[in-house]
């Protein structure tokens, strides 16, 4: 049996290793010294990061992709938790529905959401535009802030809001003081998700881009495909950064905040 | 991790007795509603329709698309690909998410971190990644020469795809099977150990059914995402043993044929909700035959 | 609807120590689906006045007690707070006071912070509040938790903390939904006394719901015995248990010997408002008129029990003085004695099956076994004629 249980710890050492691995690779690769993706890396320089903040395409890209992010949190976040109220306060047979139209982004192929919003992009003439671009991370990214949403207002016990309204708080007053304190820890999970997933998007972006507006993982994929530029690693590494530094943020207020709970 | 914890977790009951209706919070529904319909609902609509109507209307696209053998060697590819992954992915992590139900609180704490940290990388970083581990001389080559298993061609093969797509489809599996696992009583094991079954029996008759639900769906989810991924497939696999997602790609960015393209679409689409399908009805089943007595 | 801003109903917090408050229920019915809930339900709640709805589970006592709050609107009938009807007006605005089952105590928030939240609806300023609040705490014997978080207190320490988050701004009313249920006895026996002990000092109505009629009739100035939706009575705790209208009423407060048969009026003439009735071929009389099927009630400790002698004097329950107008008297067999230290309780069968119920203080029990044959004997004062009612059980206790 303690042979079966030390073989169970390395094989989950070794996948754990493997999970971790290309994270991992891509900030040492971000530092190499020479002009081809080549692993370990035989020398060391920051070049490729001065050249990705010197690059218009490049810094542009991020700044998009950073743009697009920020205003898909907040749209997502705002509609998804209003859709999540909905969906738990609602009563009426079409709120199954509902729900499953929510979600329904989850699980259709993305190339398939892709094309269509193509073809629906370009006779709208949002291809290219800001404004496209975050409708179709929002849709993406709603089901990331709903989920957690509804599963906090289920747990959450009405009857706080009847103590609260016997209290003399109103309808308001209990949704800001009561429900929405308690409810906090989803709402910012779903805002993390709706960040990173937004963030992260490859596919619809590959379509809906224009030479003139690219986010950075598009511009990533096309460099990935065309050129051995190191100046990649240098993007991945700090999208690995910033989305870590998210997450413990993220972590750090959750788990504050459920303390309470 | 507590932030993935409110992904998962289901929210418990609770009741109330007011029955005064607030103005209709249903109403709080139609901005995402609006949004989805405007924004999903109908691009892919208008796939369906190009499908239906490019260059003519009518189903030529379709008739094209299954009697091209070219393109059902895609369709075949497709699902096999996916089969691959979701197998694999299977296989390593049942052992992994049975281990953090095992671990002490720091074990767990660790093995989440780990089975989490693909779901905030980006896919584009991590594709990129293997685009490098997997290179001829690349790190894994070299690794492997050292394990003495020689160097073997990864890189724009079909075997690099599944091992790029495994890795980033594991926390879809491992996740719910570990909710799953984590729920299952490790008494009735010991029961079954003490009224006379071999850890083997015990373990295939009593544990592996009880794990269903979650390996089901963990499977399940596994196996539809890989048949929309686009991505890595394009990144790590070659222009010759291109997958579903990559000639829909083609078709559409490449030669303009929103017919075709949408037609594959529209394939890619259909299979996914009958294997949703498939999958409701099965979890319907077993409870029927559990559930009554 | 207002939302900032203190609504303008919610009367600000003065000096406090207002009197309590005058509910009127006026035919006041709920229907849920087809059924009514709250059935045609009328009652008045006199200021300052302990009132407790009783009953069991499902009898409309929780519903009633909603609607005065305002969680649930009323089919028809009217609520009337100190005189203005309340129909219409929200929860929030009636200024009334809750304490719940489960406490509700909001989880972010300190004890203080709880406390405090209706202070803060209606713009109490910051050092009124603080004052408030540990005055408050001070009632309810908790003063020094207000940094605490509810998860870190018990349950008991919990509830008072919501009783003292319902009382902080001096509602004229207080209502109380089973505050005890989830305590155990000794706490919830002691507890009950503080909350007489705070219902004497602040002079505010409460209305309380329980289905535990000891707890009832510890705390009431007076109790309403709900059934089916209905109020099949409503009286003092003493009016109840010695003097019940119903034999609903009868069986659900305390321990009772229900003695059912054909009662018609009393010829003798002797009583005026008394009935008779026939039990085991001998003619009971009992307080009270009525005719047809008929059930006489005696209390446990009225009853007393005297062992049959086996000499040929002893003439058992034909006894001269125990068949005429003051005294009744049954023959009985002794099966049970349960021993509760300060009291013992006797169950035994009458001779057409039906059972009795006897309860003797210590220091006073009769020479008694199980087996015995005894005679059963009460003053016909101490009991009291009922219509049957065949829905309630034939129970001992």
């Amino acid at each position: 049996m303690r042979l079966a249980r030390g073989a169970l710890w390395v094989f989950c050492g070794l996948v754990g290793v493997w999970l971790v691995a290309p994270a991992l690779i891509v900030l040492p690769l971000s530092l190499t010294s020479q002009a081809s993706l080549v692993f370990p890396p035989r020398g060391w320089s920051g070049r490729w990061y001065a050249n990705f903040f010197h690059d218009a395409s490049w810094i542009g890209a991020f700044w998009t992709s950073l743009q697009v992010a920020l205003l898909v949190t907040v749209v997502a976040t705002v509609i998804g938790t209003a859709a999540a109220i909905g969906l738990t306060r609602g009563q009426g047979r079409g709120l199954v529905a509902a729900n499953a139209l929510i979600l329904s982004p989850m699980i259709v192929p993305g190339i398939v959401f892709a094309i269509g919003s193509y073809a629906t992009f370009l006779s709208l003439h949002l291809v290219g535009t800001l404004g496209g671009f975050v409708m179709a991370h929002t849709v993406l990214a709603l089901p990331f802030v709903v989920i957690p949403v509804t599963a906090r207002l289920r747990g959450f016990d009405r009857r706080l809001e009847l103590a609260s309204a016997s209290l003399g708080a109103g309808r308001w007053a209990t949704f800001g003081q009561v429900t929405l304190p308690l409810v906090a820890p989803g709402v910012l999970a779903g805002a993390l998700f709706a960040f990173v997933t937004s963030f992260d998007e490859v596919v619809v972006s590959l379509f809906i881009q224009s030479p003139y507006l690219q986010t950075l993982p598009v511009k990533m994929y096309s460099s990935v495909s065309r050129d051995t530029d190191p100046t990649i690693a240098a993007a991945a590494s700090m999208i690995i950064v910033l989305t870590t530094v998210l997450v413990l943020v993220a972590s750090y207020l959750t788990v504050r905040r459920s303390r309470v709970r | 991790m507590a932030v993935l914890d409110e992904l998962t977790t289901r929210g418990g009951p609770a009741s109330a007795p007011a029955d005064r209706v607030r103005a209709r919070p249903a109403l709080l529904l139609l901005p995402a509603l609006v949004l989805l319909l405007a924004f999903f609902v109908y691009p892919v609509l208008t796939m369906v329709w190009r499908s239906l109507t490019d260059p003519e209307p009518g189903l030529g696209n379709f008739g094209w698309f299954f009697t091209e053998p070219a393109n059902l060697r895609v369709l075949a590819r497709t699902f096999t690909t996916g089969l691959w992954v979701t197998l694999i992915t299977l296989a390593l992590s049942y052992p992994y998410a049975y281990a953090m139900t095992a671990a002490g609180q720091r074990g767990k704490a660790v093995l989440t971190l780990l089975v989490l940290v693909p779901f905030w990388t980006s896919l584009m970083v991590r594709t990129f990644a293997w685009q490098v581990l997997l290179q001829d001389t690349g790190v894994v080559n070299r690794a492997l020469a050292l394990v003495g298993l020689g160097p073997a061609h990864l890189i724009r093969t079909e075997t690099g795809v599944i091992i790029g797509m495994t890795q980033v489809l594991m926390p879809f599996m491992v996740l719910p099977l570990y909710a799953v696992l984590s729920g299952i009583d490790l008494g009735l094991v010991r029961a079954a150990r003490s009224l006379g079954a071999r850890p083997v029996v015990a373990f295939l008759r009593v544990y592996l059914p009880l794990s269903m639900p979650g390996l089901a769906a963990g499977a399940l989810m596994v196996f539809i995402l890989s048949l929309g991924f686009y991505i890595t497939p394009a990144l790590l696999g070659s222009p010759t043993d291109a997958l579903l997602s990559q000639q829909i790609f083609t078709q559409v960015s490449g030669l303009l044929r929103w017919g075709r393209g949408g037609a594959m679409g529209v394939v890619l689409l259909v299979a996914t909700l009958v294997l949703i399908g498939l999958a409701t009805l099965a979890q319907r089943r077993p409870a029927r035959r559990r559930g009554t007595s | 609807m207002s939302g900032s801003g203190a609504p303008a109903d919610l009367a600000p917090v003065p000096g406090l120590a207002r009197a309590g408050g005058e509910i009127i229920l006026d035919r006041l019915t709920k229907h849920y689906a087809d059924t009514a809930a709250v059935d045609d339900v009328s009652l008045t709640i006199r200021p300052g006045e302990f009132m407790t709805l009783l009953g069991p589970s499902g009898s409309g006592k929780t519903t009633t007690l909603n609607a005065i709050a305002g969680f649930v609107a009323p089919t028809s009938g009217r609520l009337l707070l100190d005189g203005s009807e309340v129909g219409g007006v929200p929860p929030h605005r009636r200024d009334i006071g809750m304490v719940f089952q489960h406490y509700a105590l909001f989880p972010h928030m300190t004890v203080a912070e709880n406390i405090a939240f209706p202070l803060r609806q209606r713009r109490v300023p910051k050092t009124r509040r603080t004052e408030l609040v540990t005055s408050a705490l001070d009632t309810v014997r908790l003063s020094g938790l207000e940094r605490r978080y509810p998860h870190e207190l018990s349950g008991g320490q919990q509830q008072r903390v919501a009783v003292a988050r319902a009382i902080v701004y001096a509602p004229r009313v207080l209502l109380m939904d089973e505050p005890l249920g989830a305590l155990d006895k000794k706490l919830r026996d002691w507890l009950q006394l503080e909350i007489k002990r705070i219902h004497a000092e602040l002079g505010t109505t409460f209305v309380y719901v329980t289905h535990d009629q000891e707890e009832a009739l510890v705390l009431s100035d007076r109790v309403a015995v709900f059934n089916g939706g209905r109020i099949e009575q409503v009286g003092t705790p003493d009016e109840l248990y010695e003097r019940p209208s119903t034999l609903f009423v009868a069986r659900f407060l305390g321990d009772s010997t229900v003695l059912r048969g054909p009662a018609g009026p009393d010829d003798t003439g002797d009583t005026p408002d008394s009935s008779t009735l026939a039990k085991c071929g001998r003619t009971l009389r009992a307080p009270g008129r009525h005719s047809g099927a008929g059930a006489i009630v005696v209390r446990p400790e009225r009853l007393s029990v005297h062992p049959d002698g086996a000499g040929p004097d002893s003439a058992g329950p034909d006894r001269a003085e125990w068949n005429g107008a003051e005294w009744n008297a049954l023959p009985a067999v002794v099966e049970r004695e349960i021993y509760l230290g300060s009291s013992r309780k006797l169950e035994l069968r009458l001779p057409d099956g039906d059972p009795a119920l006897v309860r003797e203080q210590a220091g006073k029990l009769a020479d008694v076994r199980p087996g015995d044959r005894v005679t059963l004997a009460w003053r016909v004062a101490d009991s009291v004629l009922l219509a049957d009612d065949p829905t309630v059980e034939d129970a001992v206790t």
